[in-house]
């Protein structure tokens, strides 16, 4: 079942001199559970895709359905709750609040869904053991290692129960050890809750790991492959 | 709960900063603190001196004698009014005067004075007068001697038992005519009341003046200016033409004009403290914003409302404030009250002239509330104006920059 739908997405940058197409016209579907990577190489736009697909850039022009919901026709105030009740997102910083605990940074965004403070409280302690760092529940994110941080930012992702997550270069500031323990705990999350993630990368080692990988080069699908992993 | 929880935390992620901003505060409010007590001060003490020197703070007599100071718009003093003064709660103290122009003479010499018909004690009481007695003795009920003013007294060549001559007209056109012996010689601080003042008793003046049981002012007194207000709000209800009642603003309106000039430099020194504070905590709202820029959007794109966004930087800027102006004006109270105890004295040219004016050469502070409040309340409305950027900051935040940021 396709849980997004993209059609014709197109977006443009006009600057001073020159018309930029950072997208030119992307199709495809994305199914519940799928550990896909977007790739391709700096300036591909697949950054733009994934931040059009997350409803965070408006395209212009062409069609982000997600769940049934044409997410580009809703309104501000809308798409902001969308985002919160459907998409996960994990930056290459991680991005974490600072002035939050691990376990605060998960709960936050389940606080503001409105969910019950006991769900809150059993969530977040499962989150965060699922992820191996729940020990780390009451560390400021300033006392936690870059690793670290990234798996709180999958749990405070994953917290929220959204429809899939979006990853941009998650793995772009972490060593290799660190890289390799989180992409095997975010495949784990991937089948253990069938959630689909989705990652913007330039690193081998996801693109190794996913089980569908789309090239992207001048805003364009150059290639879809899907493995059995 | 969970806002102001991110907000505090936000607000002590970079303590100096905080502290730096709340301190620039805490001083700019002792500051105006102090300023504005110092001028509330100093007021009080013109006023209060003003009015215990000579006019009371309100007056009774009739609306005639106000339009035309003669002794034939004079008035008798009835039960009624007297009752009135006597039910209102806030007058502490009362007197009746009769005053006119007359010529005085000595032996060889005679000039223009003013003639105050007064009751010795609850004048004393009233103005205190009594301080002022150089030479002599002060008045008694029923006396036939008077108080002359130094420079009086120099200029017609008299002394203590001495003979003066008042000659004047009295209530109606009468010859107003007498000899009176000098009890005491009176040295005031001003000038120009040394040249002309001549006090004697109510009943000696009445006689003297051919008005008896006429006065052409009851002078009434409050605890301070403070209860002025209420007083005369129940004195303007109650006393009827041909009657009528004054304050001594209204009595003294050159003292109001240099009160409110000098209320005006203070703003205008207010003004500039309370920049200075508006661009400490301006500056460091921007500065925090731009730092946080990032940090913002991303909880924006994870789902928080911009609105709510709004509402934590806007209580992050109002505790800052609060802080800030809570801790200034606490620290305000003990120094305040120091100064207010502990009056500065004046020196030099200064003090001289507050002197002559009658006015004792200290600079007072004043305790009154109000001196503290309105700081508190100046910030906090300055904290709100400035807590209205990050809230238009929230709302027009582009997402995508924000991110990149």
């Amino acid at each position: 079942m396709n849980v997004i739908e993209i059609k014709d997405l197109v977006k443009i940058y006009n600057s001073s001199e020159v018309q930029v197409k950072a997208v030119n016209g992307i199709t495809v579907n994305f199914e519940e559970g799928e550990f896909t990577a977007v790739v391709g190489p700096s300036g591909s736009g697949k950054t733009t895709f994934l931040n059009m697909l997350g409803g965070l850039d408006r395209p212009t022009s062409g069609s982000v359905r997600i769940g049934g919901t044409e997410v580009w026709d809703l309104s501000s105030r809308k798409l902001i709750d969308f985002r919160m009740n459907n998409i996960g997102f994990v930056f290459q910083s991680y991005n974490l609040i600072p002035v939050l605990t691990a376990g605060e940074n998960v709960e936050f965004i389940m606080h503001l869904q409105g969910r019950p403070k006991k769900e809150r409280t059993e969530r977040t302690k499962e989150m965060l053991e699922a992820m191996g760092i729940g020990d780390r529940i009451k560390s400021r994110p300033a006392k936690l290692s870059g690793g670290q941080q990234q798996r709180v930012a999958v749990a405070r992702a994953l917290a929220s129960k959204p429809e899939f997550i979006l990853a941009d270069e998650p793995t772009a500031n972490l060593d290799s050890h660190s890289t390799s323990e989180l992409l095997e705990l975010m495949s784990k999350m991937n089948k253990k809750y069938n959630t689909t993630f989705i990652f913007a990368t330039h690193d081998q080692r996801v693109m190794d790991k996913a089980r569908r990988i789309i090239t992207i080069e001048d805003g364009k699908i150059l290639s879809d492959e899907k493995f059995k992993r | 709960m969970k806002n102001f929880k991110i907000a505090w935390r936000n607000l002590w992620r970079k303590p100096w900063r905080t502290i730096i901003t709340s301190g620039s505060i805490f001083f700019g409010v002792i500051f105006t603190a102090l300023m504005t007590s110092m001028q509330y001060g100093s007021y009080d003490s013109m006023i209060d001196n003003v009015v215990k020197f000579y006019s009371g703070y309100m007056q009774i007599f009739t609306e005639k004698y106000y339009e035309n100071k003669t002794i034939n718009n004079t008035f008798k003093l009835n039960d009624s009014i007297l009752e009135i003064v006597r039910t209102t709660p806030e007058i502490t103290q009362y007197t009746s005067r009769l005053e006119y122009f007359t010529l005085a003479s000595s032996e060889e010499l005679t000039r223009g004075a003013m003639v105050i018909g007064i009751e010795p004690e609850s004048e004393n009481r009233v103005t205190n007068l009594k301080k002022w007695v150089n030479e002599g003795h002060y008045l008694n009920k029923g006396d036939k001697g008077v108080l002359v003013a130094i420079d009086l007294a120099k200029y017609l060549h008299i002394g203590i038992g001495d003979s003066l001559v008042l000659y004047g007209q009295g209530f109606h056109g009468v010859m107003a005519a007498g000899i009176y012996p000098v009890k005491g010689i009176l040295k005031f601080p001003s000038p120009e009341l040394n040249k002309q003042f001549i006090y004697m008793d109510l009943t000696t003046a009445q006689t003297f003046f051919s008005a008896p049981d006429r006065l052409s002012s009851f002078v009434l007194m409050v605890e301070d200016h403070y209860h002025l207000t209420a007083a005369m709000n129940q004195l303007r209800k109650k006393i009827k033409a041909p009657f009528t009642v004054m304050s001594w603003d209204e009595l003294q309106p050159e003292l109001v004009s240099m009160i409110e000039a000098d209320k005006a430099g203070g703003v205008f020194m207010k003004a500039i403290l309370y920049m200075i504070i508006t661009f400490g905590i301006f500056g460091t709202i921007l500065m925090m914003i731009s730092e946080r820029k990032r940090e913002l959007g991303v909880m924006i794109a994870i789902g928080m409302q911009r609105h709510k966004l709004g509402i934590i930087l806007f209580i992050e800027t109002l505790l800052m404030g609060l802080l800030g102006a809570l801790s200034g004006l606490l620290a305000s109270i003990p120094l305040v009250y120091y100064f207010f105890k502990n009056p500065i004295p004046l020196t030099g040219d200064a003090a001289k002239t507050m002197i002559e004016m009658g006015i004792e050469p200290y600079m007072y502070f004043s305790m009154h509330p109000k001196v503290f409040y309105t700081q508190a309340i100046i910030v906090f409305i300055i904290t709100m104006v400035i807590a209205l950027f990050p809230i238009y900051k929230a709302f027009t935040l582009k997402l995508i920059s924000a991110l990149r940021a």
